[in-house]
């Protein structure tokens, strides 16, 4: 049976318990997207306008570089959230990113969820709410990442080999 | 010498603790870049115990003597050791040739206890060639499973710097083809790269066991440690039932408790060590220059 | 019993016909130290140091006493743990490993003090005592003889007292020794014309044998009455003190105390602490490697304040003198009870005496305990 556009939007994380009539709202603006292994569903530079609720599937966000190739830096799966640029200026991707496997997401319209929030404060804050804890994690990871966990060419308390 | 009474004698010297074992190596694989898994053979009539999770020292002749984790289970072929090429001994050792002799003295330190998984969910977590002393312990472990004395399922999550660094890629198939749920993340992936990236404490918050009855394994260089013990704590599994290896790499030299150079704190690591509960460690961990 | 010195000359004589090496004090190089003996007249008569942080000196006094000092720099430690050994050799292409047995004779070691003595049991506890014995010291340990000589004059440095070392002594001897008076007080006083007496009590069937070979006369009540007083004279005038109570664990909680950044401006990082401390065990196992082909694994004294000591490859894990002056702190006092069920120190003062910075370990822990738990967040 298909789900409604509000039901998997509550199914999600990101927006599981807020209002009925909040996420109605929204889910108006969303629709369902599917990607092929391999598939571009954004490129760093162009426009960020989608919020993406991933709902099966692996994305990698990759940069290119020069003599490196794609480097990937992270991978998303079911329950988490693509695309945070479309929320504040110059609503722009930053990075790459393409399906791995097989995707499935609810595609949320990123230039109209942001004048929803402009426009109602209340659900504006809701939404703030929800979407700030998860770019503070995604920071906390990425620091770890930059620690070098495995101490290649340190070890690991910060010295550099003499 | 004519009047000491016979009490005072000096006992006639017996083989030392410190006098090394003629290993032989029988195999050699490379594992990523800079690690590679000797095999090595012992003498006739020489047959080898030990417990995963404990450790060997290996002389390279005429360079030194490293402490090197065991990586095989007991009982199953050949004695394994992963070594990863950060000196001139450990070199000597990722080069030494076929049938060329190598010291070997032990087994020393404590190990996994890995009889304490009775119907627990058994969750190892490897950072970079922290898998290698964990080896063991997870074929075990798999063994084990299902047995009155085994655990409920065994879980595996590696993480590594980059691809190219994971090792026991082969194994990690196997095991999730006997029925361990593996998950492995990268720092860094690169092209054609089908796996996650992200760290390894991500992998700890997905993973399907039940934290109220866990026991983890955890290995790996300190700082990876620190961070994702803090995630199974976070997920609910007791500080008790955590177990990590500190890492070996503290300028062991003598392995029997004897030379000073692995004291962390009141630990002599290879003798109260290097696996220990982490109640027990957690402030040594985090204090830096210990 | 009672001896003279020429009972103490023919103590001498008499452990070297036994076939020991006899080691006894002597001045060398301006202190007392460990050297080979022949007799009692090698012994430091009339000598008397006085010590203090940083600060060693000796005053020749006239008299005919053996035994107004204290300590010198070394302790019995080299005797029954060498500096240097070979520890196994082996030779290219086989590398057959032949072991390099310790072989050197037994030795009697006059004079050693009460702190020493503790010290040897402390040491033993690390290099004897667990699952894996060193071979060289579990041999040496075993046929050492030891003679102990009260301390009946402490050095403004010592503080035997209140780690309950000394200055008297109650096992692990085969013979103890005390100064009686004669010769001249230890307080100075004029030589009174007579010649120091010992009052010597046997630990060991060995000692006793050794006793009876002696020239000497029995002791009296005087006799006993007065050792005890020296030594309770000796005992209420130790220079320095250690609050002992809690310090393990005032130690292990006060790993982030600024008091540490503060001292490690004035250490070296030296490594004299460690040289000259009897219980200090760390040692460095090297290979060497000659033209033909022969690797010798060779055992040396290390020490916890060498920046290399802590060396991982990547850097040194302890790379501050802050965190080595902890360490080797934090250890002795409170890490060491963990490990061996002890104090690993047994208040010589050596370590005070030596240090070029005149640190003060007592000083330090003191500071520690005013200051207890005041440190970063």
């Amino acid at each position: 049976m298909e789900l409604s556009a509000s039901s998997r939007l509550l199914h999600h994380p990101l927006f599981a318990g807020l209002p009925l009539a909040t996420v109605e709202r929204i889910s108006l603006d969303a629709h369902n997207v599917a990607f092929e292994p391999g598939q571009v569903i954004l490129a760093e530079g162009s426009p960020a306008s989608t919020l993406y609720l991933l709902e099966h599937g692996k994305v990698a966000l990759s940069a290119h570089a020069p003599g490196r190739g794609h480097v990937l830096v992270q991978t998303l799966g079911p329950g988490e959230v693509l695309g945070l640029s479309w929320l504040f200026p110059p609503y722009q991707w930053r990075f790459d990113a393409h399906a791995v496997e097989f995707v499935e997401a609810l595609a949320v319209d990123g230039a109209r969820l942001r004048a929803l929030i402009e426009d109602d404060p209340v659900l504006g804050y809701q939404v703030i709410k929800r979407i700030a804890p998860l770019v503070v994690e995604r920071l906390q990871q990425t620091r770890v990442q930059l620690l070098d966990l495995y101490g290649s060419g340190t070890n690991g308390y910060g010295n550099r080999p003499a | 010498m004519a009047t000491v009474l016979p009490e005072r004698a000096l006992a006639p010297s017996r083989p030392g603790p410190f006098t090394p074992v003629v290993f032989r190596v029988l195999r050699r694989d490379q594992e990523a870049p800079d690690v590679v898994t000797l095999a090595l053979q012992p003498g006739p009539g020489q047959p080898f115990e030990f417990a995963p999770g404990q450790f060997n020292m290996l002389t390279a002749f005429g360079v030194g003597e490293v402490p090197i984790s065991i990586s095989s289970s007991p009982g199953r072929g050949p004695l394994l050791h992963t070594v990863r090429e950060v000196g001139p001994v450990t070199r000597a050792l990722c080069r030494a040739p076929i049938g060329s002799p190598i010291g070997v003295r032990g087994p020393f330190g404590t190990d996994w206890g890995i009889n304490d998984f009775a119907q627990a969910d058994a969750v190892v977590v490897a950072g970079g060639i922290g898998l290698a002393p964990l080896r063991g312990a997870i074929e075990l472990l798999l063994e084990r499973v299902g047995l009155p004395a085994g655990p409920r399922k065994v879980v595996v999550l590696v993480g590594a710097r980059t691809p190219d660094q994971l090792i026991f890629r082969s194994d990690l198939e196997t095991w999730s083809s006997l029925g361990a749920e593996v998950a492995v993340t990268v720092d860094m992936g690169s092209e054609g790269w089908k796996g996650d990236v992200g760290v390894v404490t991500q992998l700890v918050r997905g993973a399907g066991f039940d934290p109220a009855r866990s026991m983890a394994l955890v290995c790996g260089p300190e700082i990876m440690m620190r961070f994702a013990i803090q995630a199974l704590i976070e997920r609910g599994v007791l500080p008790t039932s955590i177990r990590l290896r500190i890492s070996l790499e503290r300028n062991m030299q003598c392995g029997s408790g004897i030379c000073g150079h692995c004291q962390l704190g009141p630990y002599i690591l290879c003798r109260g060590g290097p696996v220990v509960t982490y109640p027990a460690a957690s402030r040594l961990l985090s204090e830096a220059e210990l | 019993m009672v001896i003279g010195l020429d009972g103490l000359d023919e103590l001498v004589k008499v452990v070297l016909a036994r076939g020991f090496r006899a080691v006894g004090p002597v001045v060398a190089d301006g202190a007392i130290t460990l050297s080979e003996i022949g007799g009692a007249s090698d012994l430091p008569s009339g000598w008397q140091d006085n010590q203090a942080p940083g600060h060693y000196g000796l005053t020749q006094t006239g008299s005919s006493r053996l035994f107004d000092w204290a300590v010198g720099p070394q302790s019995v430690k080299a005797e029954v743990f060498p500096p240097r050994a070979t520890i196994w050799r082996a030779k290219a292409p086989e590398y057959t490993v032949e072991e390099v047995a310790d072989a050197s004779p037994a030795v009697a070691v006059i004079g050693v003090r009460p702190c020493d003595l503790a010290a040897l049991d402390v040491l033993g506890r690390a290099l004897d005592g667990g699952p894996v014995q060193d071979p060289t010291y579990h041999r040496r340990r075993r046929g050492a003889f030891l003679v102990t000589v009260e301390c009946t004059r402490p050095a403004s440095t010592c503080f035997c007292a209140a780690m309950g070392t000394g200055p008297g002594a109650a096992q692990g001897f085969d013979i103890a020794l005390t100064e009686l008076d004669g010769g001249v007080a230890a307080d100075g006083s004029p030589p009174d014309g007579h010649a120091p007496q010992y009052l010597a009590r046997a630990g060991s069937q060995l000692g006793r044998d050794v006793l009876l070979e002696l020239p000497q006369r029995p002791a009296t009540e005087e006799d006993r009455v007065q050792r005890v007083a020296l030594l309770a004279r000796a005992g209420s005038r130790m220079g320095r003190s250690v609050d002992n109570s809690g310090l393990p664990e005032l130690l292990a909680r006060n790993l982030a105390n600024r008091r540490w950044d503060e001292v490690a401006e004035r250490c070296l990082a030296c490594g004299n602490c460690t040289s000259v401390c009897p219980t200090c065990f760390c040692s460095n196992f090297e290979d060497t490697t000659d033209l033909n082909g022969t690797v010798e694994r060779r055992r040396t004294w290390a020490s916890c304040s060498d920046l290399a000591y802590s060396y991982v490859h990547g850097g040194p894990v302890r790379s501050s003198i802050k965190s080595r002056y902890r360490q080797w702190a934090t250890h002795k006092f409170s890490w060491w009870w963990d490990q061996f069920g002890v104090s690993g120190c047994v208040g010589c003062g050596r370590c005070i005496t030596w240090c070029p910075a005149g640190i003060d370990i007592t000083e330090e822990i003191a500071a520690l305990r005013a200051s207890d738990g005041v440190g970063e967040p």
